[in-house]
């Protein structure tokens, strides 16, 4: 393998780089050298660009202008980039946001070293030494989901790691991260980068503090680098002292406008008196699980109060408990002296509470979102809209009143959610990470507003943040700690308490004691150090069976974690066969009708009893009259009503015309028919009958015999001709529609650039993830018919191999198809419609299920012709109701045939293996 | 108050499904195009079915049957061999196989009662079971009118006067396109409902609900009646301009009865697509629940194929569905005619279902929220 990009200087070069999300431009004309072997810090508030750039040198996005260099070679040129693959990792933005959720934390490092061919003794050696490298180890064998976000981070970085990078892309990987981890990440990078020397690291950030410790960095606004350079470079060019400074100073003159700093104003002393918020003994369990642990503090009337401590510590559960959106397990919550009591709403209009992230009603524009809420508070009709505009005054929206809030950019939106939160002017407001994502300068704006309100307005704030600058302006901060509070007083006393320079290390300093039981974080990082390249498994072959396999045990293990996705595939069609069978049913059976007889004689009653002999009839009472028929019939108690005139027996008797009404209900056409055909053949039966009594023999027998065989299916039972029409149609419907989800899952949840940026090849992508779902449908296809022959008692009558061969290819063909789909789908919504068009209806009206292909015309019959289905519905029938075998079908195995390459062929023409 | 609160509350749901441009587009689509085009699709009983013929007589008598079948009802006769005829169907090329042996028109008019033999392929469904009266009915006509010519002969004078009420033509675009509407009803008020609900929960703004001054009654009561406003306008919609207007088909019975009954049925589903939506964890999810609950309950509802046939067990199940109730009295007042006084056992059973679905999705969603 080529190490020439260690040694060069750059290891990625940018040159007139743009880039644009429709009318949006993200890139301008970039122009950019990335030094190697070093620690590159991207640094800039959010929608800079630092994202997009990120994403082009690891090769996930297209290029849409410009050149990227990376390793020596141009990311354009797909052969450069297959064999970049192996030397690159890329941590995308958001927590675990490239891992698999319901999947183990064992099980996710796995998936990646697979991906990257190490073979097995190999690949369970380096997640060993990485788990254990990163303390992760004790959690092994616990789903993604239920880790921290700082975990989350560490098992991304394992991810990253395990096949031993050249050059390592982290996005934001601290973001929302409490200060403890966040050490403990930035820890973990240096050793590794000190035992694996030469390894370049690229790291976007929005932590200036971070930013300062790394070799060279690059600051971005608008599209645009604003400068790069070393850290000192920068603030010496600026001639500032901190980066925050240095970065502000580098901004254009108009956006540095309204910046200043935040000068908090003294609280009174007289102030504290009665209290705002008071938790007693707190205590929230779920299950056997210790949410929130004997939680007691007491917040004073207008004081701002943090809360700050590591992610998962019961921050948030303690404020909802607070707002009653939970019931304490034990202790009390208490607001103005008053406990809170869920089902008393009166206390909620003192409250304004802003979640975390920001929820906002997207649908409604900003002027509309705050008057819901105003409404919704019970605000008088005739002040709502005075309050609207002094809201918007106070917190700058006046501007925006009419946007929708998705158009905002983020720092608007979390003004507008203060503002909502604010509307009805309560006494005390409960925010939970209100500026987690949030860039500096708008933080700062938050922050003035937040201290307006206490000062000005004596509002409490109870507020919860990992930004430690922002826990240095609380009045005090309680510091929280697995469901414990471990002390709650001003920053000044804690720091002092702990003899510490800063909040930041006085807080680590508590949670490493409170963490006593947990791992050293002095973990043996040497052992990382490989032999540059050996671990790679060094497969650049254009199909590996071990990437393949890859995604095939991924995907199952994620279907049998997922329970209604695994019920679904399996019970799901039995249930749907059990319903189709019964539901679409041409047999029509006890079928009630009354008689208006007239006539009232032996002949009249013979005629009558011809259809209450027959078993598709049941007789109700007799009619009394017309108005008895018209009522019974529009109520729908008869389906036929018969009507035998007065006269009825002497004029047969005498040979006069006579005729017999018949009424029947045509509300339901279909019925009505094959009401129509019955009455009609027990008439012309009972004309025959009364002929051979009144003439003899010779009439009674016809002019010819019309002998009438029902081929296949003699008892004409609706159930042998349907079940083995219905079972094409669910194996095509179901496994379709699970394929397309598992590739279009993974675009919506972002787990696609797994796919983007490892050496995995499109053809093993794709049948990696169609092999567990051709599994789970061979499986459905054995249900089914064991259901069919078991449960609908339908005979099968010819080759079960036959069917079970002709199965799998359909099965491939099914799959494959909902692959194809998924290469245009974006959401999981749109999908499932899209899979229920092209599957549902071509399979139940175009494929031969009701009416033969060779009946269908125009557009229909072509349809018919290419449709998989029709073939394989040929061979289910041939092999369950005519007796045949493969000989007599193997005609209908050719179109199956064909389709399987063409569809699969398609897929990965059209799949993207970047992202445009 | 309470009452401005679940006003205001629907008021925003409305506003919402406004600006689901995708979502309306679906609705309209649902209550029109979909109505039209299913009625209009709704294919003739037989059409174009391959019938073939072995011709063994090679006389006047069998060469007048074999002209008998034309388009569009029949596809023009393939005259083949014997050995041929069995191949044929195993390979599912036709439908019908009619078989007329050596000499039949000697023997017929020798009076010797021949017989003809027909094959039906009984896999064929529907073109089989009701093709099969069309085929005996043409070759009797034609071998009857080819020995009317030849002899007289006694019949008995009973004629049968078969009159089809309420739909004299059978014509099955009416009722298909009634029982499209009704499947649109069902749909698109588990649907909207539903995803509504979770919607709210997956932008997180259910969360903001709870810590205002609101009932979790409020909150569910706003969205029915949204959600129940906008399909009941659709339905209104559809009933007076398309199935009256467009489609032309007769409604003989109350509109308003009618209109009070798909209200009774809109609650009850809007009810059940909130509780599916509290028992989903995903859209997805949701998604999938939908079509294994919306499946039974439009196929054995009785709106695609008679009641009578299903078996007793699941007849008594989906008298638990509002939409078998909603089924009957739908096709009792717009086809027959039926008044208040016919049709009160299925509302009283409406009644009763949606109350008893709103006070279970009640709990579920008050426990939802917890």
């Amino acid at each position: 393998m080529n190490h020439g990009a260690a040694a060069a200087a750059q290891v990625a070069r940018l040159e007139g780089v743009s880039l644009s999300y429709g009318k949006t431009s993200a890139l301008e004309a970039v122009t950019l050298d990335i030094p190697s072997g070093c620690m590159v810090g991207l640094i800039g508030p959010d929608g800079v660009g630092k994202s997009s750039l990120l994403s082009l040198i690891a090769g996930a996005r297209t290029i849409q202008a410009g050149h990227v260099e990376v390793l020596s070679g141009d990311m354009a040129n797909a052969a450069h980039r297959r064999g970049a693959y192996p030397r690159i990792a890329y941590m995308p933005q958001g927590l675990g946001r490239n891992l698999y959720p319901t999947l183990s934390v064992f099980d996710n490092v796995d998936f990646f070293g697979r991906l990257f061919g190490h073979q097995t003794g190999e690949r369970e050696r380096r997640i060993r030494e990485l788990l254990e490298s990163t303390g992760l180890a004790p959690f092994a064998s616990r789903p993604v989901a239920n880790l921290s976000g700082g975990m989350k981070q560490k098992l991304g970085l394992c991810c990253a790691l395990i096949h031993d990078p050249d050059l390592l892309i982290l996005d934001e990987p601290t973001t929302g991260i409490d200060p403890l981890s966040r050490r403990q990440f930035w820890q973990l990078i240096w050793r590794i980068r000190s035992s694996r020397e030469g390894m370049s690291v690229v790291v976007a950030t929005a932590y200036m503090e971070e930013a300062a410790r790394f070799d060279w960095l690059v600051a971005m606004d608008g599209g645009r680098v604003l400068a790069s350079g070393t850290p000192a470079e920068l603030l010496e060019r600026t001639g500032t002292v901190e980066l925050d400074a240095a970065f502000i100073a580098l901004l254009p003159a108009a956006k540095r406008e309204g910046y200043r700093k935040i000068v908090i104003p003294p609280r009174p002393t007289d102030a504290d008196g009665e209290a705002a918020i008071e938790a007693e003994h707190l205590t929230k369990r779920f299950g056997d699980f210790t949410a929130v642990d004997d939680a007691s503090f007491r917040i004073g009337r207008g004081e701002i109060f943090g809360f700050i401590g590591s992610n998962g510590c019961g921050k948030t559960t303690t404020m909802k408990m607070l707002t009653g959106l939970l019931d304490a397990s034990d202790g009390r919550a208490m607001l103005f002296g008053r406990e809170v009591d869920p089902r008393h709403v009166e206390v909620r209009r003192r409250v304004g509470y802003m979640s975390q992230g920001f929820s906002l009603y997207s649908e409604l524009t900003v002027r509309q979102n705050l008057e819901l809420h105003a409404r919704l508070f019970g605000l008088p009709a005739d002040s709502i809209g005075a309050r609207i505009d002094e809201v918007a005054r106070q917190f700058e929206l006046t501007g925006i009143l009419d946007a929708w809030p998705e158009a905002l950019p983020l720092g608007n939106r979390q003004r507008l959610s203060l503002a909502v939160a604010m509307i009805h002017a309560p006494d005390v407001l409960i925010l939970d990470e209100p500026t987690s994502g949030v860039d500096p300068v708008a933080r700062d704006g938050f922050w003035r507003i937040l201290v307006d309100l206490s000062r000005r307005l004596n509002v409490t704030v109870f507020v919860s943040t990992h930004f430690m600058n922002e826990a240095e302006r609380c009045d005090r901060i309680a510091l929280m700690h697995a469901g414990k509070v471990l002390v709650c007083d001003t920053p000044v006393a804690i720091m002092a308490s702990r003899g510490m320079p800063t909040l930041e290390a006085a807080f680590v300093d508590y949670l490493e004691d409170a963490a006593t039981g947990g791992q050293p974080p002095d973990m043996a990082a040497e052992s990382l150090a490989q032999p540059p390249g050996a671990s790679r498994g060094g497969t650049r072959h254009l199909f590996d069976l071990r990437r393949m396999y890859a995604y095939t045990r991924r995907e199952t293990l994620e279907l049998l974690r997922d329970p209604i996705r695994a019920t679904l595939a399996t019970v799901g069609s039995l249930i749907l066969m059990f319903v189709i069978g019964y539901g679409i049913n041409m047999d029509v059976e006890n079928l009630t009708f009354a008689i208006l007889d007239h006539d009232d004689t032996a002949i009249s009653r013979d005629y009558a009893l011809q259809l209450s002999g027959s078993r598709f009839f049941t007789e109700k009472p007799p009619l009394a009259g017309y108005a008895d028929m018209d009522r019974r019939m529009a109520s729908g108690e008869i389906a036929l009503a018969l009507e035998i005139p007065p006269g009825f027996a002497r004029d047969l008797a005498r040979g006069r015309e006579i005729s017999v009404g018949a009424w029947i209900d045509g509300a339901m056409p279909a019925r009505a028919e094959t009401v129509r055909g019955y009455v009609e053949g027990m008439h012309a039966g009972w004309l025959a009958q009364k002929a051979r009594e009144l003439y003899g023999d010779a009439a009674a027998q016809g002019d010819f015999q019309l002998e009438v065989r029902y081929r296949y299916n003699p008892n004409v039972r609706s159930l042998d001709a349907m079940a083995p029409a219905v079972i094409p149609m669910l194996l095509l419907m179901i496994p379709s529609m699970l394929a397309v989800l598992s590739v279009v899952r993974e675009k919506e949840l972002g787990s696609i650039v797994n796919f983007y940026v490892t050496p995995v090849t499109r053809m093993e992508f794709l049948l990696g993830k169609q092999i567990p779902y051709v599994g789970i449908a061979m499986l459905n296809f054995l249900l089914l018919t064991a259901f069919a022959v078991f449960v609908f008692r339908v005979p099968l009558t010819g080759s079960l191999a036959t069917l079970t061969a002709a199965a799998f290819l359909y099965v491939v063909v099914a799959t494959a198809m909902g692959l194809f789909l998924s290469t245009f789908m974006r959401s999981q919504i749109a999908a499932i419609f899209g899979t229920v068009l092209i599957t549902m209806i071509p399979a139940a009206q175009y494929s031969g299920m009701i009416d033969p292909v060779s009946s269908l015309q125009g557009v229909g019959a072509f349809i018919g012709q290419i449709y998989p289905a029709t073939y394989f519905m040929a061979i289910s029938r041939g092999v369950f109701s005519k007796a045949l075998g493969f000989d007599d079908l193997s005609g209908a195995f050719v179109p199956l045939l064909i389709a399987i390459p063409v569809l699969i062929g398609l897929s990965a023409a059209f799949l993207r293996k970047q992202e445009r | 108050m309470r009452l401005a609160n679940i006003f205001h509350l629907g008021v925003k749901e409305l506003r919402g499904l406004a600006r689901n441009a995708m979502l309306l587009v679906l609705v309209v689509y649902a209550f029109s195009v979909a109505i039209y085009v299913g009625s209009k699709a709704m294919p003739e009983t037989l059409n174009r079915a391959p019938i073939a013929i072995v011709d063994e007589d090679q006389s006047a008598v069998s060469s007048r049957i074999a002209g008998a079948f034309y388009l569009p009802y029949f596809m023009p006769p393939r005259l083949i061999a014997q050995p041929e005829m069995d191949l044929r169907m195993d390979a599912g090329l036709d439908t019908f196989a009619l078989d007329i042996p050596p000499n039949f028109q000697r023997d017929l008019l020798a009076g010797r009662s021949p017989t003809l033999q027909l094959n039906i392929d009984a896999t064929r469904m529907s073109q089989a079971f009701t093709g099969g009266g069309y085929v005996q009915s043409i070759v009797t006509g034609e071998v009857e009118e080819f020995l009317a010519r030849h002899r007289t002969e006694k019949r008995l004078p009973v004629e049968l006067d078969l009159r089809a009420r309420f739909n004299p033509e059978l014509n099955k675009g009416w009722f298909g396109a009634i029982n499209e509407m009704i499947e649109a009803i069902t749909m698109l008020s588990v649907i909207l409902t539903g995803a509504a609900l979770i919607r709210e929960r997956e932008h997180g703004t259910i969360e903001h609900l709870l810590v205002m001054p609101v009932t979790a009654f409020e909150i569910m009561v706003g969205k029915l009646w949204s959600m129940g406003l906008v399909v009941l306008a659709a339905t209104a919609f559809c009933l007076f301009v398309v199935v009256r207007g467009l489609l032309a088909v007769p409604v003989e019975g109350s509109p308003v009865l009618f209109m009070f009954g798909a209200g009774l049925d809109i609650l009850a589903m809007t009810c059940l697509g909130l509780f599916l939506a509290t028992v989903a964890g995903s859209m997805p999810q949701f998604a999938l629940l939908v079509m294994m609950v919306l499946m039974p309950l439009q196929l054995l509802s009785g709106g695609v194929t008679p009641r009578e046939n299903m078996p007793e067990i699941i007849q008594a199940i989906m008298y638990a569905a509002p939409n078998t109730h909603f089924v009957i009295l739908a096709q009792a007042v717009l086809f027959r005619g039926a008044g208040l006084a016919m049709v009160w056992p299925q509302l009283v059973a409406l009644v009763a279902i949606a109350g008893m679905l709103f006070a279970f999705s009640l709990q579920r969603f008050r426990r939802f929220l917890r």
